[in-house]
């Protein structure tokens, strides 16, 4: 029990500065709520998605920011589609880094396209690594027979 | 953003447009174009130089004119003159030949002829002397010396040389006694002169040469025939009968000088005589030998002086040039100069006009730009307040989301005021959109069908709590003519109420807030014909028969008018409005409450001023609302206008234009509009004791609502008597009271009157189902309301302000009448899994993530979801027929956007609707944009192409309840 309680306390202390760095925000709490036992690996279901999708997404962009004459709304549709995804999933500063890398591609600016997707990838690493250390955190405390403590 | 920039493109393009027509071809600008310019200074100086000419030939031409007559005169003159000598010496001639010749011995020698050529030379004064000379033939010569003693001398004074013949002198004048005995046929001119003389017999004149007196002269010389000539000569005969020659010297300068000397003008011109016989050289006889004077002008003059054989004529000339006029030179000046002046005046005009007219453009462009400038303003504010409503909105729901957790108490504290800071704040911002929207005409009203009645009980319930904590009367009354509905926009009309009824339960302590209702034209044909009660009624100053007692702003609702007003409602054929589609309704808010100073109400409309800084220091509040209501009355085709006195109260009052609903047009509309009212409770019948007329008269208006039949009395006693009669005559088939209601004022002043009342009550209980008891209170403290339980009002309490609903549930109650229905309304209310739960929903959206999330949050709710992909694959499931309730569709997705699909569904429903003509069912899938931009455009285009709203992404509880709620309301009336 010592053990799930140092658990418990670990995860809302990490989710806590998840929060507050901005990695996460409203969004990925909403995501939580709907959580319930009806429905016990919701969250885990829609950031496995996330991640699938992300790196679908980033594949692609790299792709397509490689080609000799880059189509830039092709580029666009991308990165729209990885801004709502993020968006959803409450990756807040990878949605702000797409925002980013959406006014870029609107000035066509390539060079600046490209460092803008390396920091997309960054952002995108980090956030998938804070989340599955979160979800490794709630997997291990209900392995050990706990609650996962709600965030707020 | 794009968006407002093209708006403002367009506002630019307008105000270029509207300016860049070109300016009119006016006189203006002919006055400042430098061609014309020029062709006017140009004008002006050949005009002027035209005057100049024109007047300097006229006066030439009346100097040479002059020059001619003057001329001319001389030469007449001279001529004359000169004529008059010639006949003088013609009769000379003939004196000679009748005294020398035709007399023997001559009766004429030197002396004689001395003499008298002597004393008749006053006849001559133009010739320095006469002499005579005798024709001597060459074989006469020697005796003709011997006889005078003398030879014959030529011209140079020595002898004369041999020639055919001779004339020397033999008479002559003393004062030319020197050429005695010269031969004038010497010479050779002379001699010729003499032999043409001699043949024609007339006066002949030798070439102008220098007399002795160094005058030029000529000599005149004239043939003395003796008597043997016959009466027409010929040449022969004449020279036959010649004797001989009598001759004269013409001193023609001092001839001229004296002539010119007699005339006047001789100062002015200068003349000259020649002979020009000789046409080649002409030669001089008078005036100097170099020609001065004006050589421009000169005028000749033919001169005959008899000689056939010589031509003279005479030359004028002025003496000085012509001197300038003053008048060919000042008069073209001045006509230069005014005509210059003419156009430099109107040159000055133009420009100044000019210059105004280049103001008055800038004026006016500066105007546009002021006004684009502050519709720019009010987009800006409408944009950004909206935009800040957004993010507000999820503020707040999240403190909502956040109270529902478990918080300590000090938790809930901060956080309750956080969302009641945040309430304040969205209404702040919701008043400045308002205000933005009107002010940008933006603001665009509805025209739905609405039940005012409703809308002022919801006021009032929204009212009620902070009224009863004040204890502060609150009442509506809405005159029996205002029509049950009407058309107009719900929304602001409420907002207007609210307003008002705010602000008056903000600045009521004590007292009444009471909010009327009644057609306009009504009130103003009663104040037309009844003048006399609107003044009449300041008389009663003790008590005020308003709805509390207490004296209000305006007069008009106290009882005195209001029952007049009530008067009226009975039936009235004077009244024909009915027929009318528009009605005006006069609305009054009157309170009891703090009032406006007086030099403040001139401000009461300025947005953003209150009455004054301390008001809200006291009260809160940013006083932009009564501008906004102000607006909005104006938009709804009325003014808004108040009353105050300080201390005493204000009342405002309003009007509005709407319209009548038609009730026939749409009798299935009607039960959807109003919440059902219960029916129940036609026909029962109650008594109201309350000796507030006015109070009275709105518990009357509440229950009449209801079909309740409602008699007024004054007092619990009145009441007794009234049951007790009706007790007594209960064969008689008039119905009973099925209801009390008493004031609780009535009841705590006349508490021992009501115990009989009660026993009576009790003392008929087997007959007839006793009356229930209901006490009607503002406020009730809990010892008060045991009291009131132990006096008999067992039944019920109904607490003011007076709203149908309330009234009807607790009549409900302590009649015990049951209504249907009224567990499925509760159930609507409970949120948004009753809204969702169970509905089948499509969600379309082409991100997995988005789309799990959303299906994730509505099922949470209790919906059944299906996932569509994209646009296409909605479509399939929205063939037609499906069982679906709602689809949220993503508007960005590739292939076929949310639009697209939209549209595309909305056709296949149509084609399908019309299919099935015959079933009455209409096919519609409400369908709701997911959209993460919540800019107006956006927004727009999803209702234009067929949306019924949308939910900003990614979801939360709040506005997918709110988008939710709105249209799922709806629905059940469209599908079932």
């Amino acid at each position: 029990m010592e053990f799930v309680g140092q658990l418990q306390r670990q995860l809302v202390q990490f989710s806590h500065s998840l929060f507050v760095e901005g990695f996460l925000d409203e969004q990925f709490q909403q995501l939580q709520k709907l959580q319930d036992e009806s429905n016990p690996d919701f969250v885990l279901e829609v950031v496995s998605l996330f991640f699938e999708d992300s790196e679908k997404l980033l594949n692609n962009l790299s792709i397509a920011l490689q080609q000799q004459i880059v189509d830039f709304k092709l580029v666009d549709s991308y990165v729209h589609q990885f801004k709502g995804s993020s968006s959803s999933i409450g990756a807040q500063r990878v949605k702000n880094m797409c925002v980013h890398l959406r006014s870029f591609c609107e000035e066509k600016n390539l060079e600046r396209c490209l460092m803008c997707l390396q920091q997309v990838k960054h952002e995108y690493y980090v956030v998938k690594n804070k989340l599955e250390t979160l979800l490794r955190l709630e997997r291990q405390i209900v392995e050990a027979g706990g609650t996962v403590p709600f965030i707020a | 953003m794009g968006v407002k920039r093209a708006g403002y493109k367009l506002l630019t393009m307008k105000v270029s447009g509207h300016f860049g027509t070109t300016r009119k071809w006016s006189l203006t600008h002919l006055a400042l174009n430098p061609w014309v310019q020029l062709t006017w200074i140009i004008g002006v100086v050949s005009l002027s130089g035209y005057i100049f000419f024109w007047m300097n030939n006229d006066q030439n031409a009346r100097r040479k004119e002059g020059l001619v007559s003057m001329c001319d005169q001389r030469a007449r003159m001279l001529q004359d003159q000169f004529n008059v000598t010639v006949n003088h010496v013609h009769a000379l001639a003939i004196l000679v030949t009748t005294f020398h010749y035709c007399k023997s011995p001559s009766a004429i020698d030197q002396e004689t002829f001395a003499e008298y050529t002597a004393r008749t030379a006053f006849e001559r004064p133009l010739l320095n002397g006469v002499a005579y000379a005798q024709r001597i033939l060459h074989s006469e010569r020697g005796e003709f010396e011997k006889t005078h003693g003398w030879t014959i001398r030529s011209m140079g004074k020595e002898a004369a040389p041999i020639s055919d013949e001779y004339a020397p002198v033999i008479f002559m004048q003393e004062t030319i006694s020197y050429i005695e005995s010269l031969d004038m046929m010497s010479g050779k001119e002379d001699r010729e002169n003499i032999l043409r003389a001699r043949a024609t017999g007339k006066a002949v004149l030798t070439s102008p040469f220098r007399l002795l007196n160094n005058h030029l002269g000529v000599v005149l010389t004239f043939p003395v025939y003796n008597s043997r000539l016959p009466l027409n000569p010929t040449v022969n005969d004449r020279i036959e009968a010649t004797a001989g020659y009598i001759g004269g010297a013409f001193d023609v300068e001092s001839l001229v000088e004296n002539l010119l000397g007699q005339l006047a003008g001789n100062q002015a011109i200068v003349v000259h005589v020649y002979d020009i016989t000789n046409s080649s050289g002409p030669l001089i006889m008078y005036g100097n030998q170099s020609i001065d004077g004006d050589t421009s002008l000169e005028h000749v003059s033919k001169l005959n002086f008899g000689d056939p054989n010589r031509k003279h004529e005479m030359i004028c000339r002025y003496l000085q040039k012509a001197p300038m006029s003053w008048q060919c030179i000042m008069t073209p000046t001045f006509v230069c100069v005014i005509l210059g002046l003419v156009g430099y005046m109107i040159y000055g005009a133009a420009l100044q006009v000019m210059r105004v007219e280049d103001d008055f453009d800038k004026m006016r462009k500066l105007k546009v730009q002021a006004e684009a400038a502050d519709v720019a303003k009010s987009q800006f504010l409408a944009t950004v307040s909206h935009e800040i409503r957004t993010p507000m909105n999820g503020i707040l729901g999240m403190l909502q989301l956040l109270l529902d957790t478990e918080l300590t108490r000090t938790q809930n504290d901060y956080a309750q005021t956080a969302q009641d800071c945040g309430g304040a704040l969205i209404t702040l911002i919701n008043d400045v959109l308002d205000r933005a929207k009107i002010e940008a005409g933006k603001l665009e009203l509805e025209a739905v069908p609405f039940d005012l009645r409703s809308i002022l009980d919801d006021v009032l319930f929204l009212f009620s709590e902070k009224s009863r904590q004040k204890s502060v009367q609150l009442a509506v009354f809405v005159s029996d003519k205002v029509p049950e509905f009407v058309v107009g926009d719900p929304g602001r009309f409420r907002q207007v109420i609210i307003n008002l009824v705010g602000n008056s339960v903000k600045f009521t302590e004590q007292g009444h807030i009471f909010v009327q209702v009644h057609v306009a034209e009504q009130v103003h044909s009663l104040i037309r014909s009844k003048n006399k009660a609107f003044v009449n009624s300041e008389c009663c100053t003790e008590n005020f028969n308003t709805l509390s007692g207490r004296q209000a702003a305006d007069n008009r609702s106290s009882w005195e008018v209001f029952k007049l007003l009530d008067d009226e409602l009975l039936p009235d054929t004077s009244f024909n409005i009915v027929n009318d589609e528009n009605v005006t309704l006069l609305v009054w808010v009157e309170d009891t409450g703090i009032g406006i100073s007086e030099h403040a109400q001139k401000r009461v409309f300025t947005p953003f001023m209150q009455a004054d800084s301390s008001t809200s220091r006291n009260y809160g509040g940013t006083g932009i609302g009564l501008s906004i209501s102000k607006c909005l009355v104006e938009l709804m085709g009325g003014q808004m206008n108040f009353t105050s006195r300080p201390q005493i109260g204000s009342t405002f009052s309003f009007t509005v234009k709407l319209k009548r609903f038609k009730r026939e047009t749409a009798n299935g509309l009607k039960k959807s509009l109003s919440e059902d009212m219960p029916t129940a409770m036609k026909g029962l019948k109650g008594v109201v004791v309350d000796s507030k007329p006015v109070r009275a008269a709105v518990t009357k208006y509440h229950l009449r609502r209801l079909g309740i039949q409602i008699e007024v009395v004054n007092s619990i006693k009145m009441a007794a008597t009234l049951l007790r009669k009706h007790g007594s005559l209960i064969s008689r088939n008039e119905k009973l009271p099925d209801m009390i209601l008493v004031e609780k004022e009535i009841w705590i002043s006349d508490e021992e009157n009501s115990f009989p009342l009660l026993s009576s009550n009790g003392l008929h209980g087997q007959s007839w189902k006793p009356p229930k008891m209901i006490l009607l209170a503002t406020n009730l403290s809990p010892e008060e309301s045991d009291r009131a339980r132990a006096s008999g009002f067992v039944d019920t309490i109904i607490t003011k302000p007076l709203r149908v609903k309330a009234v009807a549930a607790c009549l409900q109650q302590v009649l015990g009448i049951t209504i249907p229905n009224s567990s499925e309304s509760t159930k609507r209310t409970t949120g948004l899994h009753g809204l969702l739960c169970g509905k089948k929903i499509l969600v379309v959206d082409d991100n997995n993530v988005n789309r799990r999330v959303a299906a994730g949050a509505l099922k949470r709710f209790g919906a059944d979801v299906i996932c569509a992909e994209s646009g296409p694959e909605a479509l399939k499931w929205l063939q037609i027929p499906h069982d679906f309730d709602a689809c949220f569709m993503d508007i960005q997705m590739p292939e076929m956007d949310g639009f697209e699909a939209t549209r595309r569904i909305r056709e296949m429903e149509k084609k399908a609707t019309e299919q099935m003509e015959r079933e009455s069912a209409e096919w519609h899938i409400p369908i709701l944009a997911m959209t993460a931009d919540v800019i107006h455009a956006t927004l727009d285009k999803c209702l234009n192409c067929g949306m019924d709203g949308y939910v900003s992404k990614p979801f939360q509880e709040t506005s997918l309840y709110q988008a939710v709620a709105k249209f799922f309301q709806v629905t059940p009336g469209a599908t079932t």
